[in-house]
């Protein structure tokens, strides 16, 4: 680092620019023309009425009746998931850490759905477990002669929740499966023979040597859930009424149910702006767990 | 460019290979279809039209409703030339055919008998003086009800009942404890879903979508006596969960013997009496489609219809393709492979006069009455600047219609009170209306 002489240096901004204006474009390109979209009315079925509107759009997206509901659902899916992915995977994973017989097969079978697609898993959910009629979660309250729960109609948002927690789940495990094998064992002897009890050795010695694992999943789930897409077109297209509808569907809605490409723009540029907003407070959150 | 040059010619090769020499694979026509039972029968067909017409190869692209929608319209109005026919509606066609994105069709040979078309179905499907699809075929709604419940009731369905009967009937049959309900109807979000069901209630109970001077009207009365009354009567006596009924979900339903009637398409006459399908063929009753304070728009219409696109590159092929799919010969080819009652249904005076198929299918009467009176331009008890009956043909009413059909489900579910859910989709149908100009931007 210290020996820069400029000639080299120079050698070596030139070879690099060529990625690096490249990757720039690919980034800025995509940006730009959303902007510029975001400010035009244009609907595809009014071609020739396109027109420069200003902040139209923006002021359109943000009082669509559905738009405080799709932000409020977007945050509700993201928290409930995290919070059932990251306990359960931390619960989960402290189970099959120990040695028992077949114990490759059960992490094999933990880890498995999370290589299904999300189309197929909300398609089997939908069709094979959750179907009120023919479903196996219906045949089972059948069993106890229960009436079946409708998911779809009664508890469409949890329904949602539960499929893509479902689908990360594992993501969490194989994460903190990997990272409790890193765990300091004479730590935990030691402490044993001081007379710890498991509960106690969980909370002080395994959850803080997770803390970091923990921040890694919460990060990456994050940047993902906020995406969620598939799973609601195929489950419950949005509806009933708005229940299931995030910041994604409803720009989906924009955009391909109503043609209207100016303010799904916006509401592009909207989503962005949620990602970072939520990308920071997470980094501030995680920044203090970490130091503590 | 180079690559798609060469891969065409790999793709001509491999047709000539295919061909053996014998037939010229010059013309390949790219069909865009939606999977509705009688166009996958059409699919099935390509067979008998290729060997009519050597040298040209059928190419299927077979999408659902929505889908086929979406990439239809991506398609057409960014100028794609991806398909060279295309199905669409009655909303569509008059819309496109103005925006000159579809090829006129007015100029059909003698012996295709444009006169033998239905003067509605045609109506629908033009704009000023040109023609812009071919019916392939029609519908309207009507009420299909149990004859063999009725009768253990000791009720009778009138020829023309009203929506307020249609609740006393379905009192009287709704028995869930031993899976019978007493109505069926579509409950899906969507505009061709449960709002075309929604807007002919609202029209026979005297609404409308829209005033002369484009304001929208629901937050008026008429709205709220029809969508409570819609909201109450499927809620109370329909089957557990509507708000995730549709067209297929309520046939099924109707075919397992689950409803006591059913207000819907009349397409459906040809599946509920089918009884490769049916558990019930021989015990369902038809009749028109309910009314309240005036029958006028209380049954749609709508067209399935097969057009071309103005950026396709054969038409002349295309023009030949679609006057045979909607040909009289063609419904008489349906009729030897799948029986009589499987013909295109609505389209053509002359099936209607024929003896055999009134005598075949019990619904045609009604079909026929359900899509004569309907009048796509005077819908409604008071004037409305649109056509369409369970529509408005403006560019902007899928965007509203699928706002306002989302509300009303979730009022539907219980998760919004109509009142909200009516006042909510005012404004948000006035605010789209202001954004595309109606009111003098």
């Amino acid at each position: 680092m210290s020996f820069s002489s400029s000639p080299p240096r120079r050698v070596g901004v030139l070879t690099a620019s060529p990625a690096v204006i490249m990757l720039f474009a690919w980034m800025i390109v995509p940006l730009v023309m959303t902007l510029y979209f975001s400010t035009q009315y244009y609907n595809l079925l009014y071609p020739g009425r396109t027109a420069f509107v200003g902040l139209e759009n923006f002021a359109y997206f943000f009082t669509y009746p559905s738009f405080w509901t799709s932000v409020f659902n977007t945050l509700l899916l993201v928290g409930s998931v995290l919070v059932i992915t990251v306990v359960g995977g931390v619960l989960i994973s402290v189970l099959v850490d120990a040695r028992f017989p077949g114990q490759g097969i059960v992490r094999i079978l933990l880890i498995s759905p999370f290589f299904i697609m999300p189309t197929v898993s909300a398609l089997v959910w939908k069709n094979l477990l959750m179907n009120p009629v023919s479903g196996l979660f219906a045949w089972v309250s059948q069993l106890f002669g229960l009436t079946p729960i409708n998911w779809f109609a009664d508890w469409p948002l949890l329904s949602i929740i539960l499929i893509v927690a479902w689908e990360w789940l594992p993501f969490a495990i194989l994460i903190f499966v990997t990272a409790l094998q890193s765990m300091n064992q004479e730590q935990k002897e030691a402490a044993q023979m001081d007379g710890a009890t498991p509960v106690a050795i969980f909370r002080y010695l395994t959850v803080p040597h997770l803390a970091r694992p923990i921040a890694v999943v919460v990060m990456v789930e994050t940047i993902f859930l906020l995406n969620i897409f598939a799973e609601i077109f195929t489950t419950t297209g949005g509806g009933p009424g708005d229940a299931t509808t995030n910041v994604p569907f409803l720009i989906f809605t924009q955009a391909l149910l109503e043609f209207d490409v100016g303010a799904a723009s916006a509401g592009g540029l909207f989503a962005v702006l949620l990602a970072n907003v939520v990308a920071y407070f997470l980094i501030r959150l995680i920044g203090k767990s970490l130091d503590a | 460019m180079r690559r798609i040059i060469h891969i065409h010619e790999a793709i001509l090769c491999l047709g000539l290979l295919l061909g053996l020499g014998a037939a010229r694979a010059d013309t390949t026509l790219t069909i865009g279809t939606v999977n509705n039972g009688d166009m996958v029968r059409m699919q099935a067909l390509s067979k008998v039209y290729e060997d009519a017409h050597p040298g040209v190869r059928l190419n299927w692209v077979v999408l659902d409703e929505n889908t086929l929608r979406q990439r239809l319209t991506t398609d057409i109005t960014t100028g794609g030339g991806q398909f060279d026919v295309i199905t669409i509606g009655a909303y569509e066609a008059p819309m496109w055919g103005r925006q000159d994105w579809l090829v006129p069709l007015d100029q059909m040979p003698a012996s295709y008998g444009l006169d033998d078309l239905m003067p509605n179905v045609r109506k629908q499907l033009s704009a000023g003086e040109h023609l812009y699809a071919l019916p392939f075929y029609s519908e309207g709604s009507i009420t299909f009800y149990r004859k063999d419940l009725f009768a253990a009731k000791g009720l009778s369905m009138p020829e023309a009942p009203t929506w307020e009967q249609i609740r006393g009937f379905a009192q009287a049959l709704h028995d869930p404890a031993h899976g019978l309900y007493g109505i069926c109807l579509r409950g899906k979000a969507g505009w061709g879903e449960n709002m075309a069901l929604v807007t002919t209630i609202v029209n026979s109970f005297g609404g409308r979508w829209f005033d002369e001077k484009w304001e929208p009207q629901l937050d008026s009365p008429e709205w709220h006596k029809a969508v409570n009354f819609y909201v109450d009567l499927l809620g109370t006596y329909g089957p557990p969960g509507p708000s995730s009924n549709g067209f297929n979900e309520n046939l099924t339903l109707f075919n397992a013997g689950k409803c006591g009637m059913w207000v819907d398409a009349s397409v459906a006459g040809a599946f509920v009496t089918d009884p490769s399908q049916s558990q019930v063929p021989d015990k369902v009753g038809f009749a028109k489609a309910p009314s309240a304070v005036t029958t006028k728009g209380s049954s749609w219409l709508w067209t399935w219809a097969l057009a071309i696109p103005a950026s396709s590159k054969q038409k002349e092929a295309a023009r030949d393709f679609i006057a045979w799919a909607t040909s009289r010969e063609y419904g008489q080819i349906i009729a030897q492979r799948h029986g009589i009652s499987a013909m295109p249904p609505g389209t053509r005076l002359s099936t209607y006069e024929s003896e055999a198929y009134l005598k075949a299918t019990p619904f045609a009467k009604v079909t026929l009455e359900a899509i004569r009176t309907a009048d796509p331009t005077s819908p409604t008890l008071q004037p409305v600047p649109y056509t369409g009956v369970q529509f408005a043909t403006i560019p902007e009413f899928q965007a509203v219609a699928t706002l306002v059909g989302r509300l009303i489900s979730g009022a539907l579910a219980g998760n919004a009170q109509v009142d909200k859910v009516l006042s909510t989709s005012q404004s948000a149908v006035r605010r789209t209306m202001a954004r595309a100009g109606y009111y003098g931007r």
